[in-house]
């Protein structure tokens, strides 16, 4: 089996206390680390391999020139390639666009029976790209999966346990397909220092936008939006005095006055 | 400013990080009331994910790196809350196992350098007696030569992992010599008939690591055992000191930050007189000078490192360094409990442990009178100086 597990860096939000404008959290000079949710989601495409006895993961990742450690951290926890999509004119890149770079990469890669991402990322959470990316692929879509059930990479199908809001849903899907992960599926590795060792020397394949025959203008954001602080409202309080008795003539009164009940 | 470590080194300290405060961390009070912490699991887990070899040959199953991979290693155990389980493991990796793995010939590594190395057997070093601390070449343990063998008569005492130990790295007399001459280094497995625990000494601090008094009594083990030449253990000892010293010192000072650290933001939430304690210049002025005392010694420390890496001597440097550490660590400890008023002297802060913890740092590991001794020698002055 190939599996391809989407990594993305992002800032850790623990971390972060400093404010651009009073509004938004600063990443600036901050540690940036391996979005937690992918590491489950690493760690998932190494137990099938090994379970499996598959033939490679890949940790596929698009970000600025430095998400290369993330990488490393994916190549020293036990991913066999890495491969970082990186180019100036995807710094602008809403969740649409970021989806379309990795289908090309993906397609480019020779595709794979399974792709692992994380539930979400905790920068953006928006849980978005591994959606997108389904729907540009053609395959089916397993988001929060928090149990596999079956993989028959033969028969090529798979069946997973969902972890929902309302409970549990156990589905099946035809391979490939594309699988997102929550904390429950397994808990990530550590990487050995063999590994670390292995993931500084190992390559780590980058592409830029011609390398995967894209446009820039075909990943333009569709939406742009803005953060604003809320507008401000005037608020009245009145206290109601008197007995409880009398306090609760006088609110009935005032929430039936009010057309509240 | 510069910095001796690469990304490798930045991608262990991450992991070491989140391994102490995952795996280490959260155990602290169990282990201080149990005593001990349980050194098989523990080094079971830092053995596969390869923190117990970092330095030493990949043909031993080491990592085959630098000793910038222990510094940082040490680093991050002085950071963790308790220094009891931080000294157990540094006396596998970084006291008990050098000389061996300098030294030993192939047959002994294979047998107790891989399994250190793999976390499967627990190491101890065993040099200190009841009546032979600071004075090593006092010691009276003896090692009689019977054909192949070695026969142990004595007791060691204060002798870390002492009660968990599946082998001993010993300093022992092999002959009827005084003084530092005719003493050999010998690997001693546990298991051997006629070797015992006396006690577990119970102490002021240090509680998770177990510390123990050990008795040998015609303890038998093959002459192949002996590290090195036999009657060359007292060099081969001194010479494992200095990295142990080293050890301490890189622990030391990651500890004496951690302990800022947290007075620093005690200071800060904690009010009196209209506002933050940390408002007032006394107190800042005085962890802004222990911060710089802090940096300043990790300097030191750092130049010893690169010694080490370079394989030059660096016996005066180690020792200045580790007396530093050993004076600096008490004042710190004692600021720190001052700065937390009542909070420094109750258990449930951490610092009331850390004052009690790194008292040993003066002691432990060569007092800081005998590396006064050391660095008065080089220097020229004393009995010792030529
Ligand atoms: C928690 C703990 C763990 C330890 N772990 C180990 C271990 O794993 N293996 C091991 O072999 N040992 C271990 N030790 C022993 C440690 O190395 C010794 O305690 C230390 O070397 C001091 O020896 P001593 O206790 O015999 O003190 P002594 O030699 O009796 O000295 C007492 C004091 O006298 C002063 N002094 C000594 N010599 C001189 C001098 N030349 N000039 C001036 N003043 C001097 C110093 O202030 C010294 O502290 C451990 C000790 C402790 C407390």
């Amino acid at each position: 089996m190939n599996i391809i597990t989407l990594v993305k860096q992002t800032p850790d939000t623990a971390k972060l206390s400093r404010t651009l404008n009073g509004l938004q959290l600063s990443a600036d000079g901050q540690p940036r680390i391996v979005n937690p949710w992918d590491e489950y989601a690493i760690e998932t495409a190494l137990q099938l391999k090994e379970k499996h006895g598959g033939k490679k993961v890949t940790a596929l990742s698009l970000g600025k020139p430095e998400a290369a450690d993330a990488l490393r951290t994916s190549l020293a926890m036990g991913a066999d390639e890495a491969v970082l999509i990186s180019d100036p004119a995807l710094a602008t890149v809403d969740t649409l666009g970021t989806a379309r770079a990795l289908a090309a990469a993906i397609t480019r890669l020779g595709g794979a029976d399974l792709i692992v991402a994380g539930r979400s990322a905790i920068d953006g959470n928006d849980a978005a790209v591994p959606a997108q990316l389904a729907a540009l692929l053609g395959r089916p879509l397993l988001s929060y999966v928090a149990a596999l059930k079956a993989v028959d990479a033969g028969a090529k199908t798979i069946t997973v346990v969902r972890a929902l809001e309302g409970g549990r849903e156990t589905v099946s899907a035809t391979l490939p397909a594309i699988l997102t992960v929550v904390k429950e599926i397994a808990e990530p590795r550590y990487p050995s220092f063999m590994g670390i060792r292995k993931a500084a020397k190992a390559p780590i394949t980058t592409l830029a936008l011609k390398d995967l025959g894209l446009e820039a203008s075909a990943l333009a954001a569709g939406l742009s939006w803005q953060v604003g602080l809320p507008q401000t409202r005037e608020v009245n309080c009145e206290f109601i005095a008197g007995t409880p008795a009398e306090q609760a003539e006088a609110l009935v009164s005032k929430l039936i006055e009010q057309k509240v009940i | 400013m510069t910095t001796p470590f690469t990304p490798e080194h930045d991608m262990l300290r991450a992991v070491v990080r989140d391994f102490v405060r995952t795996e280490i961390d959260p155990h602290t009070e169990a282990w201080e009331k149990a005593g001990r912490f349980p050194a098989h699991s523990l080094l079971r887990k830092m053995g596969r994910l390869g923190l117990l070899g970092l330095s030493y040959p990949e043909a031993y199953g080491g990592g085959g790196g630098d000793y910038w991979f222990n510094t940082v290693l040490l680093e991050e155990l002085g950071r963790a809350e308790s220094l009891g389980v931080s000294l157990g493991l540094c006396v596998h990796t970084d006291m008990a196992t050098p000389a061996l793995a300098r030294h030993g010939s192939p047959d002994l590594r294979e047998r107790f350098l891989v399994p250190a190395i793999k976390g499967e057997l627990v190491s101890a070093i065993a040099v200190s007696e009841p009546d032979a601390g600071s004075d090593v070449a006092a010691l009276r343990t003896r090692a009689e030569i019977d054909g192949d063998d070695f026969v142990i008569n004595g007791s060691k005492m204060w002798i870390t992992n002492g009660t968990q130990a599946d082998f001993l790295t010993l300093l022992a007399r092999t002959s009827g010599e005084h003084g530092a001459r005719g003493m050999s280094l010998i690997i001693v497995p546990t298991s051997t008939p006629g070797f015992s625990v006396s006690r577990k000494l119970d102490k002021l601090g240090h509680r998770s690591s177990d510390t123990a008094i050990l008795a040998f009594d015609n303890v038998r083990v093959p002459r192949a055992n002996c590290i090195g030449v036999e009657g060359g253990g007292f060099k081969i000892q001194m010479e494992q000191f200095q990295r142990e010293r080293l050890a301490m010192t890189l622990m030391a000072i990651t500890s004496m930050e951690r302990a800022l650290d947290l007075t620093r933001g005690y200071l800060r939430e904690r009010r009196a007189f209209g506002g933050p304690l940390l408002r007032n210049q006394h107190l800042y002025f005085e962890l802004a000078g222990l911060y710089a005392e802090v940096e300043a010694l990790r300097q030191l420390a750092y130049q010893c490192v690169r010694s080490y890496v370079a394989g030059i001597d660096m016996t005066r440097e180690a020792s200045m360094a580790k007396l530093i550490a050993g004076r600096l660590t008490r004042r710190v400890a004692d600021t720190c409990v001052q700065f937390h008023g009542g909070m420094g002297y109750v258990e449930e802060y951490p610092i009331a442990r850390y004052f009690r913890d790194i008292r040993l740092y003066a002691i432990g590991g060569g007092a800081d009178e005998v590396m006064l001794e050391v660095i008065a020698k080089h220097q020229g002055m004393g009995p010792k100086s030529k």
